[in-house]
Parts: structure tokens; sequence; C-alpha cells
């Protein structure tokens, strides 16, 4: 069977069904001046044998690297029984397939997917995924704005240790419908919001985002965010790293009443770097918010016969049904990747992950511990931190880290552009998968590079005694 | 055959609109509506305070079947809803034109309320549409 189902000969019967005389004609409402003219950037087709080679080439440049960068991706071991069952051919599919009650299985494995979310965050319920942790957290700045009645400003108080790309898709996203994301700055001794910075009289507004730990790897003090937010009528959505919900408090016990939409990047759960993607976004909230929630949400039921059943539910605010008023334009979910989401989660178990979530904390202050020694590199922020740490450099940090590259290390993630304020810094992270060999390998490498750094520099040199 | 009563008036979007002594309005969905909807599982009411215009969507209904917008009759302030909708949205099944009202609205204008259409085209037009 081919994989495109269209013939020639589909293609022209249907024409002739509807009296037309080509597929262009079906576009031709559209006008001119809004059609791409071809797509001149799209190299031609090449065969298996060619791809396959320039794949292999291209996976060649990332492995074997030592890699100490995290800044939203983090490098976790994946049991092997993971991908094992993920690409049988029972799962091995993009996409829950239509009438979606037929695939049990597909349904009841999202089912147990929204049970373990809702549970690690401690929210009523979950989605059944978004597509990365960036578009979720614009889906909740949208579910937010929608969901706040109280509130009719569509002003979002987002920090500036929110994901930098966050940010930016989430602007993308919200800037055209109208919401205003405005910036609150960090406290440059912490690097977290400071609760006492914050205004006594903020203005209407819609939500507050906190994400923790931030992107400094700092953890925020997020029930007096929470407080503050709530007793000025505003929402709380939670950026969370899903790993370290094992040992932190989790956003639905935050504060005094705990966050109302946590959202964040599922990566860390059971998916592989792979250059920067396929991930999947996960959204969790309360119970009275879920007709706001964006994307499918799987129910659990019983049927004629008294047998448990599961089967898409609130499908009312969707687009099949409510076209341009549905709650949102997400109208799937990442299902392969949740897939693989649930059986790391079901084989690690609670104990597994706090395990994992402990082993990256203690490598983590084992690797800045290590770093801090050497000369002229200082740790910036004084407060606790996950797994994550910014590092201030007296070098400039390009050269530390193409000299790292060439060492096959990837020494971490500047911040140069972002944080221009934070000098030559850069954002380090060690998971569970780093050993103490390998902290050594870094620190020594670093050792060595820093001194040849310094002595180039000198456009003296010493005195012999 | 929906029943329509006399001493109230309709929308062509089916909202039913009864005028109260105190010269506001109570709004709510008609039995035809409800029918055609089916079993309500869910209402998102109007805030008290909200202002609509005629025609504005103030409200939606969602049934097992379908989440449809509830338009507003007239111009003017939303001053009551049924919160009883929020554990029993199902009274709009049971109970359309008493306990299953929506909301209450006080009209800008009061003499708007005899522009609306009266029980007689309704069932005219209903009748058509079936």
């Amino acid at each position: 069977m081919p994989f495109i189902p269209h013939t020639d000969n589909d293609v022209e019967d249907m024409l002739r069904a509807i009296g037309a005389d080509s597929i262009e004609d079906l576009f031709a409402e559209i006008p001119a001046k809004l059609r791409a003219e071809g797509l001149e950037a799209i190299p031609e087709a090449i065969n298996e044998m060619d791809i396959s080679r320039l794949m292999r080439e291209r996976a060649d440049q990332d492995s074997r690297t030592l890699c100490f960068a995290g800044a939203g991706a983090y490098e976790h071991h994946i049991p092997a029984a993971v991908w094992e069952l993920t690409t049988r051919g029972e799962f091995y599919t993009a996409y829950t397939p239509y009438q979606a009650e037929a695939s049990q299985g597909t349904l009841q494995l999202l089912y147990e997917y929204q049970s373990m979310m809702a549970s690690l965050t401690a929210m009523d319920v979950s989605n059944a995924s978004l597509y990365d942790g960036a578009s979720a957290l614009a889906e909740a700045v949208l579910m937010a704005v929608r969901a706040n009645r109280k509130s009719k400003s569509k002003r979002i108080l987002m920090p500036r240790t929110v994901h930098p790309d966050y940010r930016r898709v989430a602007n993308n996203i919200v800037r055209n419908q109208g919401i205003v994301l405005e910036e609150l700055d960090y406290d440059r001794s912490g690097g977290h919001i400071d609760p006492d910075s914050l205004p006594a009289d903020p203005g209407d507004f819609t939500a507050l985002v906190i994400p923790q730990p931030n992107f400094f790897g700092v953890l925020e003090e997020v029930d007096a965010l929470v407080n503050w937010a709530h007793e000025h009528g505003a929402l709380v959505i939670a950026v969370v790293n899903p790993i370290s919900l094992a040992i932190l408090t989790p956003p639905g016990e935050w504060g005094e009443t705990g966050a109302d939409i946590v959202c964040g990047e599922g990566q860390p759960l059971g998916a592989p770097l792979s250059s920067g993607g396929p991930y999947f976004g996960f959204m969790c909230c309360r119970q009275s918010f879920v007709r706001q929630m964006p994307g499918r949400i799987i129910g659990r039921t019983t049927d004629l016969e008294g047998k448990t059943g599961y089967t898409l539910t609130l499908q009312a605010r969707e687009q099949h049904i409510r076209r341009s008023k549905a709650t949102s334009n997400i109208c799937t979910n990442q299902g392969l990747l949740v897939t693989a989401a649930t059986i790391y989660m079901s084989l690690l178990g609670a104990q597994g992950l706090e395990r994992v979530a402990l082993a990256c904390h203690e490598n983590s202050m084992k690797l800045l511990a290590a770093l801090g020694e050497t000369q002229g590199v200082s740790k910036l922020f004084n407060r606790p931190l996950f797994h994550e740490a910014v590092l201030q450099f007296d070098l400039p940090v390009a050269d530390v880290m193409r000299a790292l590259s060439v060492q096959g290390i990837i020494g971490g993630v500047s911040l140069a552009e972002d944080y221009p304020e934070l000098g030559n810094s850069i954002l380090i992270c060690a998971t569970e998968t780093k050993t103490e060999a390998d902290i050594e390998t870094y620190t020594a490498s670093l050792k060595r590079i820093a001194m040849r750094l310094t002595a180039n520099r000198c456009p003296v040199q010493p005195k012999m005694a | 055959m929906s029943n329509v009563p006399q001493e109230l008036r309709y929308t062509k979007t089916h909202e039913w609109i009864s005028l109260n002594e105190d010269g506001s309005v109570t709004v709510g969905i008609t039995d035809h509506a409800q029918h055609l909807l089916g079993d309500l599982v869910f209402v998102e009411l109007p805030e008290v305070g909200d202002t609509f215009a005629e025609g504005d969507d103030c409200a939606v209904v969602e049934s097992v079947k379908a989440a449809s917008d509830l338009y507003c009759p007239l111009d003017g302030e939303i001053i009551a809803h049924n919160e009883a909708l929020a554990d029993a949205p199902e009274l709009i099944n049971q109970d359309p034109y008493a306990e299953g009202w929506i909301f209450k609205l006080q009209p800008d204008d009061s003499g708007a309320y005899d522009a609306l259409m009266d029980a007689d085209a309704y069932s005219e037009l209903i009748a058509e549409q079936d």
C-alpha cells in the first residue's frame, strides 16, 4: 500500500467530481501576494543511502561529548526498556488513531500518564501533553487569561528567571491577542525573585509565572510568591522541572492554596537530548479550570457491561466542535514521547525518581565545589540550587567554551546574550549521569585552559627569580 | 412539541426573556434549545457586573454533544446569575423556564423588551426549522 493514499488517478477522480481542473484551482481564492513562491532553501531530495550517511555524519558531531549543559534539556539515564517498549508496533505512532476509543491501550496509557503527572505536581488534572515546555507556557498564559475572570488586564508578570527561550516563544504566541508579558527583574545576589521587592500595589494583573527551579537552577521562594499573587487576585502559573518534583514541594502545595496552572518540559522523563527534539510539554491545573485547559484529556469510565473503559473527555471545548471559539488550537498530544515518559516513570517509581533527583543535586554540588577551586572562577548567587548553577569567569567565556569543546566537553551554556549584566557567566549542570571521573575531567581541563588563556593574555613575561 | 410559554419573549437564537417587576429581565434557553443540545454538563455563566451589547456571546452551555454560545438578547448589565447551575446544569433540561434560568440583566433601554419576538412568532420560527 502506498504511504500517500492519493494516487494520480484518485486525485483526478476527486477533481472531476467537484468540477475543478487542477489542485491549484482549489487555492484560487488565496491572493497571489500571500502565497509563498516555492521554497528555495529546501534542497533537492536525496536517496536513502545518501540521507543515512548524512544523518550519521550529523549524529557523529554530537556524540561522545561530555555534556555539562542543561538550560532546559537534560541528559538523564534512560533504562533500555523505555524505548524498547515505546517503539513496539502497538505504540509506535506519533498520533492517536481516529476513533480514538478503538485504541483502548493508547488511551489507557495516556490516562496513566495524566494520573502520574497530576500526582507529581499535586494538581487535580493533567492533559494528555502539549508540544514542548515553551509552548506549554504560552498555552498556560492564554489559559490564565481565559480562566481569570476577575482580571480584565491581560497583563502577565513574567520573571527574568524564566527560561529566555520560553519567554520569547510565549511572547510570539500571545502578543497578537493583546497579552502583555511584563518582566520582573531578579535579585542580583540571590538569582531569584525577592518577594520583598514585589510592589505592594502592583495594579491589576492576570497571572504571575513562577519557575521552580528557575533558569539559573536557583530555588524561588514559591510560597511567598504564590500568596502575593493570590492576594492581588491573580493566578499562578508554575513552570517546573518534573524530575525536581520528586524532592521539591509540588506546585499544588505552594503557599496557602497552591499554584493554579502547572506546565513544563517533559523531556527529562525518558526522552533523549537528540539535538533538541522532539520533546513534549505537560500541563496540569485545578479541577475548577479544567474547561479552560487546552488539549486532550482522557477519562476513565465504565461501558454498558460495567467494564472499565477509557475515552476522550471534555471534547466540546475543542476545535472540531467549537471551531474558532475552541479553547486553543491544540487538538492533539505528543503521544510517542508521552509513552516513553509513562514507561520511564513506571520503571523508576516514586523512589527511583527521588534517587535520580537527589543524585542530580549531589553531582551538581560536587561539580560546583570542584570548579569553584579553579582560579578565576566563582559561583554566582547564594540561594539553594537544584541541579544547575551560574559560574562567573575572569576570562572570556566564549574562548573557554571553545577550548573545552575541542576536548569533547560541553562546558555549559553562555549567559552573555540573555543576561549581559552577569558578565562572563555560564550555566552548568550535572545530572545523575556524571561520575566523579567526569567531574575531574572537566575540572582538570578547565584549569589547563584557564592557565593557558591567562598566560596568553599577559603582555609581559614575568621575570624569572 | 416544544413548550413555548405565552407570557415570555424570545430570540432567534433560542433564548427566552421574562420581564421582572423592577424592570430587569431574566434570561434562559428555551425548551426547544435544551432538546436540541441534549444533556447539559456545564454552564459558563457571565460575571455579575459585566456589560454586553445585544448579540454579544455572554455565556456558554455545554452538553455531551456540543458547547454553544448564549447571545445577550438586549444591551445591558448582568445583575445576577444562577449559581445553582454550577453544580446542577441539568436544571436547564428539567425546568428550562424556571429553575433553569441563567442570568438576570438590567437593560439599558427599558422599552427594548417590548420589541422582542413573542411566543407565536417563536413557535412559528421553530416550526419552520424542524
